[in-house]
């Protein structure tokens, strides 16, 4: 056994390690910022917010090109694609003559450009006459000919002048023999026409391409404008629409939770504080307004208020959706005020002679700042989604004021032809959604204990 | 137990009251009124058809006819559409949209309680991962674009195997049906899913599964009996709002799928300013969604006992 002496009794020297914190005192927010950046996934929503933000705010200074500017040589143009023209002599009539004799029925009298497209064919067999049509897509087994552009109910006319919109892609032009009594006979001659980009010199100086001044002549090769993702079936640029559409949609989804949540913590603390009564009312009228069909009653709204010639509608969408949805902040907020409410801490700030307003201002709103922070993030995606879904549905922001959910709906219409359009709204919605979905994960994950979640 | 019931179907009548004015009053702020889309007609014949709708009366005297047809169940006459009793508008659409939404909560429920289910016992492994994935698009990609993309890939699928399978657009057969409320019950899927998983991993690190397992219950019990049963709780809590998303989600669905369910005919009126057809359709939906809540309300204290009704 371990003999005690007197020295094992003598007081200790003050050790420097057993006074020393050691770990730093941090703040809430500092806390749940160390936690952010621990989530990968969250970090990299938010980096992307950023870079959304960025696209949208300084995106216009960069890219200064009117989203409402029509390029008509360039109609539903996918990204990427050759710009380059053969510049060509303006446009002369023609009276169907050519040098060229082909040895088959269907043949192009010239080369085939975007000014014209020249065609001549020889009288089918049994013919009393001939419609063209033309198509995008070969004529298959169904004998799908496509668009019919002219008929003669002669056998005279054998030359036909295509100007209708033409794109620089390939067509399938067919000519179909047409009885005497103008139905169609089964006999008919296919054509696959590759359409050449061509722009005349004076075309070329009134859309600003070149300078009046300039040496190019017939025969050169020029560029046009520049539309790095492409454009719509209007012409319109794609890029500078869905910056231009990226301010609507961010604002709207931005812009109206914040203003709901405002509104809902304030509805929702003077609820919980008052209690009572009080509390009662306010609370059964928040479970009325959570009632209402919410897309009937976001059609309804936007409509009421009305939206005048030249307005976009896009604060009649604001508006309506403050005021439909506000009771869910609410709700939460005034749970959390009433669980505050009966903490030890706040007793004791009353004993201190706190007024209510201080205790609101300095105690109970910033405890539930966490849980309101979170629920903005979620329902940033939630309002993102709403205007897309009611811009989709026609109900949104009135043409031309471009958003991503009304250049979604016209993409649809040319899906199988140029997806792009539908693409890359589509695109910019779901990551959109996602990336604050994600770093709404990680915001609740961060600030909030007893929300987390179990991943 | 039926004195719950009761209440809360009282309180359902309250706020399908409060959705009907609601509805009257902001419909009546609108600028402009159905009759202007009328071609040009005289003084005479305006007042005549104004008189015939009621819209001579003042506003006050208009509401409380409303209220009075609207308590006896008639909606009224459509103005657009001559004629046409509202009520028959919404007999005659109403079940198509129905069809379509029970058959996407379907979906979406067995969906999301299996699939969250899976993630949960696979946690961390590759099913996990990948169900997690299609959860993460299901949720972020809008529904209308989901839509166009399987209308898409069905007309691919027919033209592969050279017959109609499932038909592209329409309505009629169960063939129609299936797409269409696949599609409608996705987003809600992908939530479910989310909230099984995380439900379901609370259960399987609680307690009572310890003990199960101790005792030397077979494991397809323990998760018939023990997890899936408790994990379901929160699934259903959030089944009667899920309902309404659905059902109001369906516009797009039906648009894009060209179904002739009440949706469609909503967004018209709305755009003709069809005041009957509109107040009629919302405040249908509304009671409609009211009770839906309230059902799934009850259902809820019989599934779990442990919840008082009162």
């Amino acid at each position: 056994m371990h003999q005690f002496s007197a020295a094992d009794f003598a007081p200790l020297e003050p050790h420097e390690s057993l006074h020393g914190i050691s770990r730093p005192s941090l703040s809430y927010w500092q806390d749940a910022w160390i936690r952010l950046k621990a989530n990968k996934r969250a970090l990299v929503s938010l980096f992307i917010v950023g870079l959304l933000l960025t696209f949208t705010l300084l995106g216009p200074l960069m890219w200064p090109v009117d989203p409402g500017a029509q390029d008509l040589e360039q109609i539903s143009q996918p990204p990427g694609m050759d710009r380059s023209a053969l510049i060509v002599p303006d446009y002369q009539p023609w009276d169907g003559s050519s040098e060229r004799s082909d040895v088959s029925d269907l043949y192009l009298a010239e080369t085939a450009t975007t000014q014209a497209v020249r065609l001549k064919w020889d009288a089918l067999s049994g013919a009393a006459g001939h419609r063209v049509y033309r198509n995008i897509f070969p004529v298959g087994p169904e004998q799908a000919f496509g668009v019919p552009l002219a008929e003669f109910f002669d056998n005279n006319t054998l030359y036909f002048e295509d100007r209708l919109d033409l794109r620089p892609e390939r067509y399938y032009y067919t000519v179909v023999a047409l009885n005497s009594d103008r139905s169609l006979s089964g006999v008919f001659v296919t054509l696959a026409v590759n359409v050449l980009r061509v722009t005349s010199l004076t075309d070329a100086q009134e859309r600003g391409l070149v300078d009046g001044n300039t040496n190019l002549a017939v025969g050169d090769q020029i560029d046009l404008a520049l539309h790095p993702l492409g454009t719509d079936y209007l012409g319109r640029d794609m890029l500078a629409r869905l910056m231009a559409g990226a301010r609507v949609s961010l604002f709207i989804g931005i812009g109206a939770p914040f203003l709901f949540v405002l509104f809902g913590m304030a509805y929702g603390s003077i609820a919980g504080f008052l209690g009572g009564h009080i509390d009662q009312v306010m609370m059964r009228f928040a479970d009325f307004v959570v009632a209402l069909p919410f897309l009937l009653f976001m059609i309804m709204f936007k409509i009421a208020f009305g939206i005048g010639p030249g307005e976009s509608g896009v604060f009649p969408m604001l508006v309506a959706l403050v005021i439909l949805m506000w009771p869910a902040t609410a709700r939460l907020v005034r749970g959390q005020i009433l669980q505050i409410r009966e903490q030890g801490y706040i007793a004791a700030s009353q004993l201190l002679g706190a007024k209510t307003n201080y205790l609101i201002l300095r105690h109970m709103i910033p405890n539930t700042l966490g849980v309101v922070l979170v629920t903005i993030t979620f329902a940033i995606p939630n309002a993102i989604f709403i205007e897309a879904f009611l811009s989709f549905i026609g109900m949104g922001v009135a043409p031309p004021t471009p958003s991503w959910g009304s250049m979604s709906n016209e993409g649809i219409k040319t899906m199988l032809t140029h997806p792009h359009e539908l693409v890359l709204p589509a695109l910019f919605i779901s990551i959109t959604v996602l990336a604050f979905n994600l770093l709404g994960d990680g915001l609740r994950d961060a600030l909030d204990a007893r929300m987390r979640n179990t991943e | 137990m039926w004195m719950y019931v009761l209440k809360r179907l009282a309180q359902g009548v309250i706020t399908v009251w409060f959705i009907a004015t609601a509805t009257f009053f902001a419909m009546h702020s609108v600028p402009g009124d159905p009759l202007l889309n009328e071609r040009a007609m005289s003084e005479s014949i305006r007042a005549n058809l104004e008189a015939r709708y009621g819209l001579d009366q003042p506003l006050m005297t208009q509401y409380v006819i409303y209220l009075g047809n609207l308590s006896r169940g008639d909606f009224g006459i459509s103005f657009t559409q001559e004629n046409r009793q509202v009520n028959d508008i919404i007999r005659e659409h109403f079940p198509i949209s129905a069809i379509l939404g029970v058959l996407a909560v379907v979906f979406a429920a067995a969906g999301g309680v299996l699939w969250g289910a899976l993630t949960a016992l696979y946690r961390n492994r590759l099913p996990d991962y990948i169900i997690m994935f299609l959860v993460i698009l299901g949720i972020s990609v809008p529904s209308f674009v989901i839509a166009a993309l399987s209308q898409l890939a069905l007309v691919n699928l027919n033209t592969l195997l050279g017959s109609t399978v499932l038909p592209v657009a329409g309505w009629g057969t169960v063939r129609h049906m299936l797409v269409p409320s696949l599609v409608l019950g996705l987003g809600t899927m992908a939530y479910l899913t989310r909230l099984m998983r995380s439900s379901m991993l609370e259960i399987i690190s609680s307690d009572y599964i310890r003990t199960a397992k101790a005792k030397g219950v077979p494991p397809a019990r323990i998760f018939t009996r023990h997890q899936l049963r408790n994990a379901i709780l929160p699934v259903i809590t959030v089944l009667g709002p899920s309902i309404a998303a659905i059902t109001t989600g369906g516009f797009v669905v039906e648009l894009v799928f060209a179904i002739p369910g009440l949706g469609r005919f909503f967004v018209q009126a709305v755009q003709q300013l069809d005041y009957t057809v509109i107040m009629g359709t919302t405040v249908f939906y509304g009671a409609f969604l009211v009770f839906m809540v309230i059902v799934v309300d009850v259902l809820y204290g019989f599934i779990d006992p442990r919840v008082r009704l009162e």
